[in-house]
């Protein structure tokens, strides 16, 4: 894009992506809200898949698209959905559980509010590196998934097995958890039948006329 | 102008958020668990936000690999969930301590 042309619809477009900023914070902080104070738990998950797609759009104003899109693959299409089943699946008696919210509430908006000030404060007195001033997309003309890929496949390529590794053992885990071995169902014991020889299973007999085999 | 800070203050106070709720809803680990979700969704957002500002895509990789170990906590999380519903009946956090063996 040239200069001038750039200078042209400099007004909008930036304007557009204020606009869009404060509506995507705003809803994934009001969702955020919504999920840790909804009495219904199913709700609540349904409150995250709104904060994880407000939180994809952020990104997405950053330039960042294949986390935003990863975001909604797995927050969203993996985690909430196993949420909303273990929510689903599970009977619980979940007006027992909020006992001690109300009488909670007054000092942990307190601690909260005190953290969120000294979080804020350290966050607008220092001063992180040089900062590209400006939009914030990246100079480079490479997409930003290739750029990603090429970073990930050779300076982190150690850092990706780990995760790879990391997924194997949660699963690996979760179904040795959950698993359950139900005493009233038949299965094949593997073992059994490969110790099994056709010498020991398999009698040849030649019955003479009018006699039985003897079994 | 949206900088970086704007960013920075959208993470903390989402960060509070979940910090608040693990703080409430001390007796319902699905909550819990999903306030920690909110709090990686945080720490992501940072990540990305530094990494778009500071114009180097580390942040990015490091923002899939918090994505790797989410995914893979929430999974450990709800299987230790539903083992524990299935012994006790509840998930009320306080009988945890009564789980011996």
């Amino acid at each position: 894009m040239h200069p001038t042309d750039n200078a042209r619809r400099n007004r909008n477009p930036r304007l557009i992506a204020i606009l869009a900023f404060y509506l995507f914070a705003t809803l994934t902080i009001a969702s955020a809200l919504a999920v840790i104070f909804s009495r219904n738990p199913v709700h609540s998950v349904l409150w995250l898949i709104v904060a994880f797609f407000n939180g994809a759009a952020l990104m997405l104003i950053l330039g960042a698209e294949f986390i935003a899109m990863l975001m909604v693959i797995v927050y969203v299409g993996a985690v909430a959905v196993l949420f909303l089943f273990v929510v689903m699946m599970l009977n619980i008696d979940f007006a027992v559980l909020r006992r001690g919210f109300t009488k909670n509430l007054p000092f942990g908006i307190l601690i909260a509010l005190v953290l969120l000030a000294e979080v804020i404060v350290a966050v607008t007195a220092w001063q992180a590196g040089p900062t590209l001033s400006g939009a914030a997309i990246p100079p480079t003309t490479t997409p930003n998934i290739v750029a990603l890929g090429q970073l990930l496949y050779s300076r982190y390529l150690f850092a990706f097995e780990l995760a790879g590794l990391i997924l194997l053992v949660a699963m690996v885990g979760a179904i040795v958890l959950t698993h359950r071995s139900r005493g009233d169902t038949r299965t094949p014991k593997a073992s059994r039948q490969l110790r099994r020889r056709p010498q020991d299973a398999v009698q040849l007999a030649q019955p003479q006329v009018g006699e039985g085999v003897q079994l | 102008m949206i900088g970086l800070a704007h960013y920075l203050t959208v993470a903390a106070i989402l960060f509070t958020i979940g910090v608040l709720g693990i703080f409430l809803n001390r007796r319902n680990v699905i909550l819990m668990l999903m306030a920690i979700e909110l709090i990686l969704l945080a720490v992501n957002i940072n990540l990305v936000a530094f990494s778009a500002y500071l114009g180097d895509l580390t942040g990015q990789v490091l923002a899939m690999f918090v994505l790797t170990v989410a995914a893979a906590e929430a999974a450990i999380g709800l299987a230790i969930l539903v083992i524990f519903f299935r012994r006790r009946g509840s998930i009320a956090v306080d009988d945890v301590n009564r789980m011996h063996g």
